[in-house]
């Protein structure tokens, strides 16, 4: 066969492949529009459920993934960045960070449901915080930390080494140095980080199966050892826990859901090409 | 000290899986934890059927997502024009972001129905499904570590290729794609790791029969992983008994399979990471 004839069909092949990839992402967003939007009005996301979740609105679900992801980043951006600055600014390469970096990975690959397990073993029973915000926000914060703390090693790594020995030069100590300039100009990279992480945090259902989440809780939560609703376990309780819900509500609150968490990822998007553009070196 | 962190909290999840995990080992005989049936109520904790079946869907996935993943780095990387991956680049990263559980919705409500017609099976809750859904969830840790080993491959074997009188396409599959072999080794490995600790899309679309997957049809039919038991078992165990020893046994094993995964990936990963920063 002709070569150039392989060519063609290779590329065809190729290309069909890609398409196969990107047409199910369309397909997944745009039928939890078009089931989901009907559902959406004020009362849907400003009102308590009624009548067994099977009316009303899921504002509980959406202020519990708020005050989760709220604690989650109140635990995992200062461990996170600290950690990169110690690891990008202070660290040599010895043993002892090979294993924080090794540590880093690991963590990044424990499945979720795992650190459900630890966070109900760890917060819930051992430290007595019972099933609650404070357990789930930290069972989430450890999920994101390796996230968050790689990102940030990154954007700190990428800012060039003259920043560092002009600061010197000038009579700057180490850590002022840090404080006023590299973490300054590494900050878009840290923040689209921290919001990728976050991202992550807020739709995931299982490690605040056994943490945080209640089946059924129609107020709004009062202290950090409440139990709370949230998104991602609302949309599974409603769409295999409860008989006859009408599929309006499940697609509704999928709809939230996603529209709360594609509109992080394209707020990192953004900032992310915007301070590129900006960006001087 | 911050740093430091993240191996304290690698290690304290392994203390406290082993903590709570390994009394199931001593407190079930050796025969009924590898027995075949898992019946927590009648005292049977045979782990095969829901480990056969953890291998089962994330095997199928990766056989799924594999071709899928290294013809979309090849095509943004060496083939299609510039604009492309511009579009390409920001569907992954929304693929990446869509909750597992969004997705376990979507393969319920609309996969779900529409492979029972396909099929022609009893129910569309197959370990297929949950295959189906876990290859997309790990499409984007293949694609992008694929891109990275593409990358990798030196612009001298390229030029070589062609100046030989190849075309490009030869030069693609006969030079480039081989080349890179060890960094696509590492995408399979980590899309695995991704794909055997998911939770939540699979427990909603595999249809959660605990049952030995062995004959061939068994991938259309429902299966149970590892992950799913301890998602939907857990809220219901009592505090302290076998069954949730047994739960936190499961997530030893979930935890030991991915460390290996991880660890055997990290020297790779950590190579492309070199370079820039202060020393």
């Amino acid at each position: 066969m002709d070569r150039f004839l392989v060519q063609r069909i290779g590329y065809a092949i190729l290309g069909l492949c890609a398409l196969v990839v990107i047409v199910p992402i369309l397909l997944v967003i745009g039928a939890i529009l078009v089931q989901g939007i009907g559902a959406l009005d004020w009362e849907f996301i400003t009102a308590m459920p009624r009548e067994g979740m099977k009316a009303g609105g899921i504002l509980p679900a959406i202020v519990g993934t708020l005050v989760l992801t709220l604690g989650t980043a109140l635990v995992a951006i200062p461990v996170g960045v600290g950690g990169a600055v110690y690891l990008s600014e202070y660290a040599r390469d010895t043993w002892f960070t090979r294993a924080i970096r090794l540590a880093i990975i690991n963590l990044a690959g424990i499945p979720s449901v795992v650190y459900g397990l630890f966070g109900l073993g760890m917060f819930v029973l051992f430290l007595h915080f019972g099933t609650s915000i404070l357990a789930g926000s930290l069972t989430l914060a450890i999920m994101t930390l390796p996230v968050i703390t790689s990102a940030a090693e990154e954007a700190l790594r990428s800012v060039p080494v003259e920043f560092r020995t002009v600061n010197a030069s000038l009579g700057g100590t180490r850590w002022q140095g840090i404080r006023q300039i590299v973490l300054p100009q590494a900050l878009p990279g840290i923040i689209t980080g921290v919001i990728l992480g976050l991202l992550r945090a807020a739709g995931e259902t299982a490690p605040i199966l056994f943490t945080v989440a209640a089946f059924y809780l129609p107020r709004l939560p009062q202290s950090p050892f409440d139990q709370t609703m949230a998104l991602p376990y609302h949309l599974y309780v409603i769409s295999t826990q409860v008989p006859g819900m009408p599929l309006q509500i499940q697609s509704g609150t999928a709809l939230v859901l996603l529209v709360l968490v594609l509109s992080m990822n394209l707020a990192a998007t953004l900032i992310r090409s915007y301070f590129r553009r900006r960006r001087q070196w | 000290m911050l740093g430091f962190s993240t191996v304290a909290f690698v290690l304290l999840i392994f203390l406290f899986l082993l903590r709570e995990g390994t009394p199931f080992f001593f407190e079930v005989p050796l025969e009924n934890f590898l027995g075949t049936g898992w019946y927590p109520t009648f005292d049977s904790f045979g782990v095969l059927p829901l480990l056969l079946g953890s291998i089962l869907v994330t095997l199928t996935s990766i056989v799924i997502a594999l071709p899928l993943g290294v013809a979309t780095a090849v095509c943004v990387r060496e083939v299609a024009p510039a604009w492309t991956r511009e579009i390409l680049k920001p569907m992954i990263e929304v693929l990446a972001g869509i909750p597992s559980v969004v997705l376990g919705f979507f393969g319920m409500t609309l996969l779900a129905p529409f492979i029972r017609e396909a099929l022609g099976v009893p129910t569309g809750l197959t370990a297929f499904t949950g295959a189906l859904l876990l290859a997309y969830m790990a499409l984007p840790t293949i694609i992008s570590v694929a891109e990275d080993a593409l990358d990798a491959v030196p612009k001298s074997y390229r030029d070589a290729a062609l100046a030989m009188g190849a075309t490009r396409w030869q030069t693609i599959w006969r030079v480039v794609v081989p080349g890179a072999r060890s960094g696509i080794l590492i995408a399979v490995m980590l899309g695995m790791g991704r794909a055997i600790g998911e939770t939540m899309a699979v427990m909603m679309v595999t249809g959660n029969a605990a049952r030995l997957p062995l004959s061939l049809d068994s991938i259309f039919r429902p299966v149970r992983t590892m992950t799913a038991t301890i998602a939907a078992e857990m809220g219901e165990v009592a505090d302290g008994s076998t069954h949730y020893h047994a739960l936190f046994g499961l997530g030893l094993v979930l935890f030991i399979l991915t460390f290996i995964i991880n660890l055997a990936a990290a020297p790779a990963i950590l190579q492309r990471r070199r370079g820039g920063g202060l020393r």
